[in-house]
């Protein structure tokens, strides 16, 4: 099964990247763009068909590494 | 000398010390993957125990992925990688890593980082806070906290942090940098020569 996995800052954390990125966009034009949040996404193919397993896994994965959830959230999607 | 494939620790060890660099060339998050290194597992039980810990700047930050720090460091507010000594206040002696400083000591120390902006939340700051677990804050020469004297934008200025036990000490300052005179200052001495009293009188 494929998984499709978001990680985002949470709310209130600071994301000078984002903000770097804001400006640049300015620079080349686009205006009236705010609130740039930069995250990461993940894909990854599991062995695992049993999508209760693989959700769970994905969790673990998330919640041990993908993700560091002083500071991010995460979700992902199962593709069959 | 350890390696992070080592699976065990040798025995009778007084203190760990994790030093800085580019673990996992600072892939996914700094510090993420030797977090997970087969030899932290000790690290982790070694601390536990209540056993001495040092880990500095890409230490830190392994430190605060394997949970046994609070909070975590981020990329610096300006986006810069910042190579420069810095004045640091020494906030809590009461450790065995800054006994031998005075209270309030101001002392100069380099780093040398592109991530080391300090973040926790409101409540993990508060609780660390009224435990004395925040132990150097950057400020001016003259010992003030102001925006321009934080190299990284650290939340209230924070350059290293010990955890609720005081076991473990983590700072993104380099203390090994300015040992010896003929490193340009001797500032950081200290915080090894208050670890050997500790271990000493043990």
């Amino acid at each position: 099964m494929k998984a499709k996995v978001h990680i985002t800052l949470k709310n209130g954390v600071l994301d000078p990247q984002g903000k770097a990125i804001e400006n640049a966009l300015d620079h080349l034009g686009f205006h009236g763009v705010n609130d740039v949040r930069q995250g990461k996404y993940i894909e990854l193919q599991l062995a695992e068909t049993d999508a209760a397993k693989a959700e769970a896994m994905l969790k673990d994965m998330c919640e041990k590494l993908l993700a560091n959830t002083v500071i991010e959230n995460y979700r992902f999607e199962l593709v069959a | 000398m350890l390696w992070h494939g080592d699976a065990t620790l040798p025995a009778n060890l007084d203190l760990i010390v994790i030093p800085g660099g580019f673990s996992y060339g600072d892939y996914l998050r700094c510090g993420a993957m030797a977090a997970h290194s087969p030899i932290m597992q000790e690290v982790v039980t070694f601390a536990k125990h209540g056993g001495l810990v040092l880990g500095i700047c890409n230490g830190f930050q392994i430190l605060c992925e394997a949970g046994l720090l609070p909070g975590t460091l981020m990329k610096n507010h300006h986006l810069k990688f910042n190579c420069k000594p810095v004045h640091l206040k020494v906030e809590n002696t009461k450790t065995p890593f800054t006994s031998e400083y005075h209270a309030h000591q101001v002392i100069t120390v380099p780093i040398a980082h592109h991530d080391g902006s300090y973040y926790a939340d409101d409540e993990t700051l508060s609780a660390m806070n009224d435990r004395g677990q925040v132990i150097f804050r950057y400020c001016s020469p003259e010992g003030e906290y102001h925006e321009y004297a934080n190299p990284n934008g650290s939340l209230q200025h924070i350059a290293g942090v010990t955890n609720k036990r005081g076991n473990v000490l983590g700072m993104m300052p380099h203390p090994e940098r300015y040992a010896d005179a003929l490193l340009g200052g001797t500032d950081g001495k200290a915080v090894f020569s208050s670890l050997k009293q500790s271990t000493i009188s043990a």
